[in-house]
């Protein structure tokens, strides 16, 4: 059997902003605390008026401009009827049919194949988050628990084209979007505290007798970790394998489908039937006006951008001369972590130097210890100057990592280590390459001298150059840092000429 | 005059329970007001740029502070249901 899943996403990010979308409450998560965080306006008691936040609606607008979305100049906000205990006011205020945004797209590169593929957006628009239900899962049919504190936060909701065609392509798209997201500063993007969600459209397209058959769409929803979007969508795909083979529905036959995704058992299950969009009766809410933005309120949101993921990568590979994968890898840890490099590469001058030191020595102490790039008591300014040195020529690598480890032990023992404690540790451990020629020529003179090394010295005289080596490590050790390539040159000249 | 399925349909999203009786008495009652409202379908509205609000007020936004919240006692206070912290509420079945 042969056939292409066709995936679309709808992926729901909380914004950070510090209260609610349309009242004062603060927009935090709060899980222990239910309840504490409601007003009449976001509990829905009569009378109350929602009044529009306006930084909401600026983060929405950079986010659609990362997203590549046009943005509109004219965007209104309706009303979406549900019951639904987590939502008070029994609708939502959403928006229908003029969104502030539509029509974008997302670059994926799968690390599988290494193809690059965009992922169309149809749109993104601005609401309100519902509260949170807690089930009773006794099995007793006990009460379910209702906490409001999330009702109406901001919620930015993405939806994506069906132009997925697999697991791994939805969780890399899913990806970048955080990556982006979190660049940006619009939401910190936590599938754990579910301040991003995902809910996957997912059907298949039969190839059969040159005919292309597809089948019923099935939602999945509420998938909270990268791990489950792949997960689920894989055994989704393979369940409508089976579901084809067996009573070969296709897309129409049967009403559009919800499941859920069970992360333990690693299957989906069936879920509520799914109310025809037709009958939330949206209509434009009268309680909030109309909004309008000028193309010179989009130009000020625009420069509070900063460089996107992508054009950071392709300008490290570009610029820098890093590799693919070190690049990546820079730019995945997030921007506090591309900072970080940047700041290294230019006090520096060295961008693949700089690379090799973040992805080796940095990450593994970042890796020992458990904390942030953040958190690193080597700033940037600091590792930089040590690179530069090394770059210079005044210190061997070797020795720029003996100064690293320095600066992390002084810095363990409590001191502030700065650009000055880096000349210091230069100094006081005698680790700067021995520049000064006439030292080297007398620590030279002296090995050579040295009955032991006569049969080497005889054997590079007489042209073996390979027994030098002996020769050199005795020089370095007299010295403590000088460049091994300058002392070899200088002992077969001395010998040979 | 409104179907009874018609009605029936807009009751259930509503969370209404009618009785047949009331199928019929309210699809004669909707029906009137549709026809009253279908007056409006006479006016000609091909060049009429469609209304988002009755108003023309645009952009009333307010600026991006947190205000007081109200305890949790009195958020709770009108609830027929509650554990002292939680909202209790039937347990949500499916298609309910």
């Amino acid at each position: 059997m042969e056939f292409t899943p066709i995936i679309g996403l709808e992926v729901h990010v909380q914004l950070l902003t510090k209260s609610k979308l349309f009242c004062g409450c603060p927009n935090l998560f709060n899980p222990d605390n239910p309840n504490v965080q409601t007003c009449p306006v976001c509990i829905g008691l009569p009378g109350s008026l929602p009044v529009m936040n306006q930084e909401a609606l600026r983060l929405s607008q950079k986010t659609a401009m990362a997203l590549n979305l046009n943005l509109a100049n004219f965007t209104k906000w309706d009303r979406k009827q549900y019951y639904y205990p987590d939502l008070p006011k029994a609708y939502q205020i959403s928006q229908f049919d003029l969104p502030f945004s539509y029509d974008g797209w997302v670059e994926v590169t799968l690390p599988s194949s290494g193809e690059t593929t965009k992922v169309r957006l149809i749109r993104a628009h601005l609401e309100e988050d519902a509260g949170k239900n807690m089930h009773d899962e006794s099995g007793r049919g006990g009460d379910s628990k209702v906490d409001l504190n999330r009702t109406g936060t901001p919620l930015l909701e993405i939806v994506s084209e069906p132009d997925i065609r697999s697991a791994e392509e939805a969780r890399v798209f899913l990806e970048e979007l955080r990556l982006l997201l979190r660049y940006i500063e619009v939401s910190d993007c936590n599938m754990q505290e579910g301040s991003m969600r995902c809910d996957a459209n997912v059907n298949l397209h039969v190839h059969e007798d040159g005919e292309k058959i597809p089948t019923p769409i099935v939602e999945v929803k509420n998938l909270n970790s990268f791990r489950g979007v792949e997960a689920a969508i894989e055994h989704e795909i393979k369940r409508q394998i089976k579901a084809w083979e067996t009573d070969r529905k296709r897309i129409g036959d049967v009403p559009k489908e919800t499941r859920g995704w069970d992360a333990d058992r690693g299957q989906t299950f069936g879920q509520r039937g799914k109310e025809d969009a037709a009958d939330y009766r949206y209509f434009p809410d009268p309680d909030l006006v109309p909004v309008t933005t000028t193309d010179e309120q989009f130009d000020a949101i625009r420069a509070t951008l900063c460089v996107f993921p992508a054009d950071r990568r392709n300008s490290y590979v570009s610029d820098l001369g890093l590799s693919d994968y070190d690049a990546s890898v820079i730019v995945d840890q997030g921007r506090e972590y591309a900072d970080y490099f940047d700041e290294v590469t230019s006090v520096c001058g060295d961008g693949k130097q700089a690379a090799n030191w973040l992805t080796q020595d940095v990450q593994r102490e970042l890796n020992d210890r458990k904390i942030e790039i953040a958190e690193f008591s080597i700033l940037a300014s600091v590792l930089g100057t040590v690179l530069q040195k090394i770059v210079k020529g005044e210190i061997t690598i070797k020795s720029g990592r003996a100064v690293f480890t320095e600066l992390l032990a002084q810095s363990d023992d409590g001191s502030d280590v700065t650009a000055n404690s880096v000349d210091t540790i230069i100094a006081d451990k005698g680790l700067g390459k021995v520049q000064d020629t006439g030292k080297i020529d007398i620590a030279i003179q002296a090995v050579i001298g040295n009955e032991r090394n006569a049969k080497a010295v005889e054997d590079v005289r007489g042209g073996k150059q390979q027994a030098v080596g002996p020769l050199i490590g005795q020089v370095m050790r007299e010295l403590k840092g000088a460049d091994a390539g300058s002392v070899r040159q200088m002992i077969i000249d001395k010998l040979t000429s | 005059m409104l179907s009874p399925e018609d009605v029936q349909k807009v009751a259930t999203l509503a969370r209404l329970k009618l009785s047949e009786e009331e199928l019929e008495q309210i699809g004669h009652q909707l029906g009137e007001i549709l026809d009253y409202v279908a007056v409006l379908d006479e006016v000609d509205v091909s060049e009429v740029e469609p209304m988002a609000h009755v108003a023309d007020v645009f952009n009333a936004f307010r600026a991006d502070e947190t205000r007081v919240s109200l305890p949790r006692e009195e958020s709770l206070s009108n609830a027929p249901k509650t554990d002292g912290k939680y909202f209790l509420v039937p347990q949500i079945l499916e298609n309910a």
